[in-house]
């Protein structure tokens, strides 16, 4: 029997909570009918017949059983909307101009500007018509004119607009100049017609930036596709002079003759609100987020920080497929009951033969927990990947896997409703790289039993299904362990690690903001012990939005590997202001924290481990007890079938590994699907596949540290994939054991 | 390319996944790199059991196409069909 589409999906405000802390859910069946959910703590998420299969534990709790399911809808779209205002509904004459950088012209009409009654469909709105001409739509509720230039706008680059409407004459003036010409190409426009509509603006009619309201399922239209400058709006029929003279970033005296509005954008870069320089303070606010902190058009090029030169960053960028909060109605909420084990737990939801995983951490009560060991639960990672596009999108997916790419129901589902919204991996409809990810929307691939393109051959699992390896390891070694999620070390700092003597890590803990990277060499530097069980760790910065829950931002900057590059200019956070990119990049990489960083990658098949002379050092001798002097270490495993593959880790001393680093393993026998990294590459050169160059390989490393702690990194996303092999019994599982137990024993290193 | 010795899809068949000569390589490169518009997916029907064959239009939202209600119980064999289908494509050689 074929699987037919999604049915239901959900998702959670909060990702971590403490008992008795709530945390609501909310869950769309995309037909009426009744759903049931459940709570489980999650253990295990791989079904593969090959490993131990499918593990939870079910959680008695209030909303357990049958709900009423309704339909909730999604309207991606960035915007930006200002209320209405009595300044705007005494209007006659009016200029209405920006500074506009389209990137997808002749993709249906968009709406740049809209002072714009929805319900009776009146007011004025300029934008660009089907064929990407400028056009301004004058409409009093009954009659409704349109006035076209007739000249497509090239995309990006930059063209002064405006609509110029006068009374008295019945006329509206279109400027369409562009700011940089060709021979050839035909695209400035001034022209004027008589219009016989006068529009209808009331003091409730919004002003609209980048879409239309509109009365129908979604509340706005017309979604725009590129950026808004400096936008203005003038009680008076302007000339060209008098237009070019208020594109001046900051008006003074008499520019602000006639001035309703004039919006400066590079205010509160920061926030989700926007700023009227104007007498009017007509402030408004962004929706499902703009891109902010983007060039401008009287960028220079001389400045490349917009907190220099904001003048220079008045800018931003809209898209039709951007989405930050879906907004959904709470369908049932949990408080969590006092003595609750800390854990990663998941509302489970079923509907039909459809079901839905809203995954979320209990963290142990603040000072009750005896556990001394915390595993991250690495839900920045969640984010950078939420809702990711590339084997519908990347036409090199199936080069860097060398397999047919597999679509499961949920791969299937985000890729027909592009408004779920996209990862940090993917590039918005109009090319431009996606900077920013929300987890207030169902996050389809942050999901127990998903399996993903790029998780290798075998169990094909990748960062959180993946990570339930580690997690069903710790379960089945009995450790006792508490469960964290970035999000509560950004917010608490060290502090949040405070209980705790030993951190594991996930298969894949790539993004860190500074928060949370300091927290962890605090945490190092007060003696912790720190146990890195992933690759390609430590890897990009990230900022999370400061007054925007659950919202975070990644500048691809400068260099590595990355699947969009931040535009010049533009490699600042506009949430923080921090530079972004890779922590490399500014001198902090990732062998400073665990030993080792990024230095190869491929998705096929994995490899194994063979020892190395420092395996047999003495002070390594606890982590290998009970495993051979020459037994391949991890040639057996269920991602890509050993312990060394998707992306490996090496030590390189003049990137921070420390002199004292033990280097225990290194794999071997990589395909040439593995290749050097970019960011190891100065000029190009032939022989950078596994099966030629010395560089791809990963290291496992331990060292101590100076107070008394020590680091142990496993530098191999595959490796958790080899923990279950054999019931439990083998040299991987072994090893971690050795590594685990010594590094409770509070007893000082070295 | 030329059309390559048949020895490379049996080269492939045996082993469609993890270490290749370089002649097959080359092939896969061409296979494996080309653009969405037609490229060939599995759509998973059964979680490590059945897959079926589609094809992307290339056009982002657009449904996976459904090439053929044939049921594949393995990826092996999945994987040769696309590549049979794909050296059809560049070499126009039926393979089999
Ligand atoms: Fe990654």
């Amino acid at each position: 029997m074929q699987m037919e589409g999604k049915k239901i999906a959900g998702y959670s405000d909060k990702i971590s909570v403490a008992p008795g802390e709530s945390i609501d859910f909310k869950v769309s069946t995309f037909k009426p009918g009744r759903y049931s959910a459940r709570l489980v703590r999650l253990i295990h998420g791989d079904m593969n017949p090959e490993g131990p299969g499918y593990k939870e534990e079910a959680v008695a709790c209030d909303f357990e059983g049958e709900h009423a399911g309704r339909t909730q809808l999604v309207h991606a779209g960035s915007h930006a909307i200002v209320p209405g205002s009595r300044r705007f509904a005494g209007l006659t004459d009016f200029t209405l101009q920006a500074i506009v950088w389209p990137t997808l012209p002749g993709d249906g009409e968009q709406a740049l500007v809209a002072l714009w009654n929805a319900g009776s469909e009146s007011g004025v709105w300029l934008g660009l018509d089907a064929d990407g001409a400028l056009s301004v739509t004058l409409s009093n509720g009954r009659q409704c004119s349109t006035v076209s230039t007739g000249k497509p706008l090239l995309s990006r680059h930059w063209y002064s607009v405006a609509a110029v409407y006068d009374r008295r004459a019945s006329t509206v003036t279109l400027h369409q100049l562009p700011h940089k010409h060709y021979a050839r190409i035909d695209d400035s426009s001034t022209i004027t017609e008589t219009v016989d509509v006068a529009p209808h603006i009331t003091e409730h009619t919004p002003c609209v930036f980048g879409g239309l309201p509109t009365a129908g399922e979604s509340p706005i239209g017309r979604l725009y596709n590129g950026r808004i400058d400096r936008p203005r709006l003038l009680s008076a029929a302007a000339d060209l002079s008098g237009i070019r003279w208020r594109e001046a970033p900051k008006l003074t005296g008499d520019m602000r003759t006639d001035v309703v509005a004039a919006w400066d954008f590079s205010e509160g870069i920061s926030t989700d609100r926007i700023h009227d320089q104007g007498p009017g303070q007509h402030h408004g606010r962004t929706v499902n987020t703009p891109v902010r902190a983007v060039r401008g058009a009287n960028w220079t090029g001389e400045e490349m920080n917009w907190q220099h030169a904001p003048e220079q960053y008045g800018a931003m960028h809209f898209h039709e497929d951007s989405l930050y909060d879906a907004g959904w109605d709470t369908s049932f909420s949990l408080t969590v009951p006092d003595g609750m084990r800390s854990g990663l737990y998941a509302a489970h939801v079923t509907y039909e033969d459809d079901e839905d995983f809203m995954p979320f951490v209990i963290r142990a009560e603040p000072g009750a927990t005896r556990n001394r060991m915390v595993y991250l639960v690495p839900t920045a990672d969640y984010m950078a990947y939420a809702n990711e596009h590339m084997p519908t999108d990347a036409p090199l997916a199936q080069l860097l896997t060398d397999q047919v790419s597999i679509l499961g129901r949920n791969d299937r589902f985000v890729h027909e409703n592009r408004h779920f919204g996209a990862s940090c991996y993917d590039t918005y409809k109009d090319g431009e790289g996606v900077c920013y990810t929300s987890r207030l929307r169902p996050v389809l691939n942050m999901r127990p039993k998903y399996r993903m393109w790029l998780g290798g051959a075998g169990s094909k699992l990748w960062q959180f299904n993946a990570d339930t390896h580690i997690i069903d390891w710790i379960e089945e070694s009995g450790f006792g362990c508490d469960y964290l999620s970035d999000e509560d070390v950004h917010e608490f700092g060290e502090q949040a690690l405070e209980p705790y003597s030993v951190i594991i890590t996930s298969t894949h803990s790539e993004y860190w903001s500074k928060q949370m990277r300091d927290a962890v060499d605090a945490f190092k530097k007060r003696g912790g012990r720190l146990i890195s069980m992933g690759g390609n760790v430590w890897y990009w910065r990230v900022a999370y939005h400061s007054t925007l829950p659950g919202l975070m931002e990644v500048r691809r900057a400068e260099g590595g590997t990355r699947a969009w590059a931040a535009n010049p200019g533009e490699y600042y956070h506009s949430f923080t202001g921090e530079y972004g990119g890779l922590w490399r990049r500014q001198g902090l990489a990732p062998q400073e924290i665990c030993g080792t960083g990024f230095v190869a990658q491929g998705f096929d098949i994995s490899s194994y481990y063979v020892r190395q002379p420092d395996s047999f050092d003495e002070r390594a001798a606890f982590i290998f007890e009970g495993i051979g002097e020459s037994e391949k270490l991890g040639d057996f495993g269920l991602i890509g079938g050993g312990a060394a593959g998707l992306e490996v880790d090496h030590v390189d001393p003049l990137l921070g590994t420390p002199p004292n680093t033990l280097v225990l393993a290194s794999s071997e026998g990589h395909t040439n699907r593995y290749q050097l990294v970019a960011e190891e590459i100065l000029i190009n050169f032939p022989g950078t596949g596994g099966e030629d160059c010395p560089l791809v390989k990963g290291d496992i490393v331990f060292f101590e540290t100076a107070e008394g702690g020590a680091v142990f990194s496993t530098s191999s996303i595959a490796f958790g994939g080899s923990l279950s092999h054999n019931n439990y019994d083998n040299n991987i599982s072994r090893m971690m054991d050795n590594v685990v137990r010594r590094f409770l024993n509070p007893e000082p290193f070295a | 390319m030329e059309k390559p010795d048949r020895s490379l899809a049996e080269e492939f068949r045996r082993q469609p996944i993890g270490h290749h000569s370089p002649e097959l390589e080359r092939i896969l490169f061409l296979f494996r790199g080309q653009g969405m518009a037609g490229k060939f997916v599995l759509v998973e029907d059964e979680p490590f059991r059945k897959w079926r064959l589609g094809q992307l239009s290339g056009r982002r939202g657009d449904p996976v196409k459904i090439v053929s209600d044939r049921v594949f119980e393995s990826v092996e064999e999945a994987e040769w069909e696309v590549f049979k289908r794909r050296w059809k494509i560049h070499f126009g050689e039926d393979l089999e």
